[in-house]
């Protein structure tokens, strides 16, 4: 039988565009030190450390969990560092999890973080690979397909995405975190924004930051002797599709779909849309969020457009998406997945501040990573399973 | 007195051997004699292009070698408007997926000789050649309308 | 705790840089002897880890690629660590105790001969103030060695010793006639450079002895961490080694072989002093580290390797042990036993 997990403190960094007043170590320890003092607990009550990031060549520090053991406390403890592309601050989140789920460890804190100002991350998505042409323009220029195939397949209007983009922007101002808080955004401006790759305009996508995210799990005990309300870890799931074979469906891939089905089992949830709270989504191009409300279950195939457009995802809406301006407000790739995870978790623990959802008591962290093939997901609740 | 030092430039110059591997190495060298030369799967029968040594869901090496094209549909686009180093058309432009006939995988690659915002999902393209031979996806300048197909 | 063990391991033919084959080549047929010799399909298996490292590719997401080797179709869960596939081990060991699977597949891939892998192992270095001056690995451990050589009673004669000890051919005292490649460490004290991948299948409890008439069980798997900094800590020394196999209970019993990832001759001196293994303990028979060290594999391989004695009923008892970071900063230790 599975020991409980609680998540007990969250913290995370201002997220920017260029962190030039921290090193990499102490804009790591920057949201540690929150996380652990959210959770009244100091760096000698760690037993273990998880850190996630994407790739290394955004700093160009090789395996910086190395440089980082000394940052994080992690000296004499066991420190392990995941990487599974975009989805890697979800998966980090399932791998410290893990550790308390089987009794291995009572507290860990688990940190997920990019610093990519120290590199260059166009560069370091789309290196020039020998052999093959520079065509594919970054990561936008990979997923753009997508979206125009979704608008074909479900005759969604063109402004859908417009509408995503702002309703993101704007919630972000609700949060002190975020890197984009820009009041002067309308729909009007995002419409009128240069397009990158049709249809993906400029304001409907995710910025480059720098930033971090931690959070301190414990088991059972210590939840129950929280400083504060815990959130308690209800289920958790990923799965993996390779990326390239006969009759993949990139658009709503089955992995995604099947991650979704084991994480509402697990938590004995059967109607995701009813009994959902919040969700906090990977969004990084503003048209992925009807896809995946879509491949989440929350929408029949087809009508996930029709759910943002009726304002079913705003924060008065019946299932709020995004509430912390999700990842079109703050992009430090390797954390974001786990900010995901954390401000579902800080829903139901109602820390979530000025885009706290009233009553939150169950909400979904999503993240996904690679060519739509890595997915990992969690529901936290503020009872225990 | 001079402002604090937040950071420091440090170079880092790597070279790497790139291997394609045998089967993308074949996939290269086809290229030289303008064929697409794809990989079927025995158990799935899907046919790969460039073919990977192995089919990604049966997991059994993929041997077989398949002509395949030249000839192929759009299967999915977009229109890049972004510029970015390294690139050698000027935005706008189309690059889409292209299923090539009797291919089960798409291949990526620019559409030109049709504006960009002609390019639609079902349009048959076909490869336009370099004239200089060589073992590299550059070989193919681009993909086209066939039989300028606009319609 | 849940008992788990290793039951079946493969690893590439050879280790010499392979030029005509790519990392999905290499490893496709590695994960199909494994999956073979378990006499499972992939389907079956409840969960896959892998271990590699983007900046041996020069390239990002190096791992993705690698799934084709797989055929990981329906989907599954897999994750995957930026670190030696024995961390991947670890994890997936640690999800066996509390998840409803009864098998995992884990496996490492890596080629250190793409690029310079002396070089690209500097960007393991604190990047503000060690990395920009590009000591290189050898120059790193060389540290260790100096240290190791002026604060114990070991001398030269002892590295080359552990060489030696892998090679037909030479004798300590010809060994001891070839020339620095940086002082103390000759060429024969240092590893080649090697392009591999190694894959293993756990099972738990019954499906483990279903699976294989002699499991390799873990009885104890931990790993710890020292700091980076090289002037924090005593390089002679490796504390963490210490740590992880004192939380194992590797001193709880007799240890008939021990496959340790000793890069350079003096780290397997270290790690000996470290882990308590005396002269009864048959050390790296597959010849270690030094005869292949295919970054990123080579301390699953470690694993593999030590559980080969147990499956095959020559050891009762086995310790397998795999590091990470400029001279040992990490280090991760396993004992596996015998019923």
């Amino acid at each position: 039988m599975a020991e409980r997990c609680a998540v007990v403190g969250i913290g995370q960094t201002k997220h920017a565009s260029r962190r030039d007043d921290v090193s990499i170590a102490g804009l790591v320890r920057e949201a540690a030190s929150r996380a652990l003092e959210d959770a009244d607990m100091s760096w000698g009550d760690i037993d273990a450390v998880v850190i996630g990031k994407a790739p290394d060549l955004f700093e160009g520090v090789m395996m910086p969990e190395l440089y980082l053991a000394d940052a994080l406390g992690a000296s004499g403890k066991p420190m392990m560092r995941v990487h599974t592309a975009g989805s890697v601050g979800g998966s980090t989140a399932i791998a410290a999890s893990s550790l308390i789920q089987g009794g291995i460890h009572e507290r860990v804190l688990t940190v997920a973080f990019e610093k990519q100002s120290e590199s260059n991350a166009m560069w370091a998505l789309t290196p020039k690979i020998p052999f093959q042409p520079p065509v594919v323009a970054g990561a936008g220029g990979y997923f753009a397909p997508h979206i125009r195939a979704y608008i074909e397949r479900s005759n969604a209007p063109d402004d859908v995405g417009i509408r995503v983009a702002l309703k993101d922007r704007q919630n972000a101002l609700k949060n002190p975190y975020a890197h984009i808080r820009d009041e002067s955004l309308t729909y009007d401006t995002i419409a009128e924004s240069p397009m990158l790759w049709e249809p993906v305009r400029f304001h409907e996508t995710c910025p480059s930051s720098d930033g971090a995210c931690a959070m301190v799990l414990t088991n059972e005990a210590g939840g129950d002797r929280a400083a504060k309300a815990p959130a308690w870890v209800h289920a958790t799931a990923m799965r993996s599709e390779p990326i390239m074979f006969p009759g993949r469906d990139e658009v709503s891939p089955r992995a995604g779909r099947e991650c979704a089905a084991a994480v509402y089992a697990e938590a004995g949830i059967e109607n995701p849309r009813g009994e959902i709270d919040a969700a906090e989504i990977y969004v990084p191009f503003s048209w992925f969020e009807p896809m995946w409300l879509e491949n989440l279950g929350f929408a029949e195939e087809g009508e996930g457009w029709k759910m943002t457009l009726g304002g079913a995802t705003a924060l008065d809406g019946e299932l709020p998406v995004n509430a912390s301006g999700g990842v079109l407000s703050s992009n430090p790739i390797g954390a974001s997945g786990m900010l995901r995870f954390a401000e579902a978790a800080l829903q139901v623990r109602g820390l979530a501040g000025e885009h706290q959802i009233d009553g939150a008591r169950k909400a979904l962290g999503h993240a996904y990573g690679g060519g739509s093939q890595f997915f990992s997901m969690w529901i936290v609740g503020s009872e225990k399973p | 007195m001079s402002d604090p030092v937040l950071g420091v430039v440090s170079p880092v110059r790597l070279e790497y051997t790139f291997s394609a591997g045998r089967a993308q190495s074949r996939f290269l060298r086809g290229l030289m004699e303008r064929r697409f030369v794809g990989q079927r799967c025995g158990k799935c029968q899907g046919v790969y292009v460039p073919g990977r040594g192995s089919c990604a869901i049966c997991g059994i090496a993929t041997d077989e070698e398949v002509d395949v094209g030249p000839q192929g549909t759009v299967t999915m686009f977009c229109i890049v408007n972004v510029p970015f180093a390294g690139q050698q058309v000027e935005p706008p432009y189309a690059c889409a997926s292209i299923m090539l006939d009797g291919a089960d995988v798409a291949l990526f690659h620019l559409v030109q000789e049709i504006s960009a915002n002609e390019v639609r999902t079902g349009l048959r393209v076909e490869p336009v050649w370099e004239n200089e031979r060589r073992p590299s996806m550059e070989s193919v300048r681009y993909f086209r309308p066939v039989g300028g197909d606009h319609a | 705790m849940r008992e788990v063990a290793v039951v079946a391991f493969a690893q590439a033919p050879s280790f010499s840089p392979d030029a005509e084959r790519n990392e999905v080549e290499m490893l496709a047929p590695v994960v199909r002897e494994a999956l073979d010799r378990a006499g499972l399909s992939i389907q079956e298996i409840g969960f896959v880890m892998s271990g590699s490292c983007d900046y041996l590719a020069g390239q990002p997401f190096a791992f993705v690629t690698a799934l084709d080797a797989v055929g990981l179709w329906p989907p599954k869960q897999e994750s995957h660590v930026e670190q030696d596939g024995a961390w991947a081990l670890y994890e997936a060991w640690v999800r066996m105790q509390h998840d409803e699977i009864d098998s995992a597949l884990v496996y490492a891939f890596g080629k250190s001969s793409l690029g310079s892998i002396r070089d690209v192992l500097t960007l393991q270095l604190d990047p503000y103030y060690v990395a920009p001056l590009w000591p290189d690995t050898h120059a790193i451990a060389a540290l260790q060695a100096r240290a190791l050589l002026e604060g114990s009673d070991y001398t030269e004669r002892d590295m080359a010793a552990v060489a030696a000890r892998g090679r037909r051919d030479a004798t300590i005292d010809e060994l001891l006639t070839l020339p620095y490649v940086a002082s103390p460490l000759r060429e024969h004290d240092c590893p080649p450079v090697s392009d591999g991948a190694a894959a293993v299948v756990l099972a738990a409890g019954n499906l483990a002895r279903e699976i294989c008439e002699r499991p390799a069980w873990i009885r104890g798997i931990d790993h710890r961490i020292e700091p980076q900094g090289l002037g924090l800590r005593d390089l002679a020394r490796s504390t963490s080694a210490a740590l992880a196999a004192r939380h194992v209970g590797a001193g709880n019993g007799p240890i008939d072989v021990a496959e340790l990832h000793a890069s350079y001759t003096h780290q397997e001196l270290i790690l000996r002093e470290a882990m308590g293994l005396g002269a009864g303990v048959a050390i790296n028979p597959s010849g270690g580290a030094l005869a292949a060290d295919p970054v990123m594999v080579t301390g699953l391989i470690r694993i593999g390797e030590a559980a080969s004695r147990i499956m095959s009923g020559e050891a009762k008892r086995a310790l397998a042990h795999a590091s990470a970071g400029p001279c040992l900063q990490q280090n991760l230790v396993c004992v596996m036993e015998a019923a």
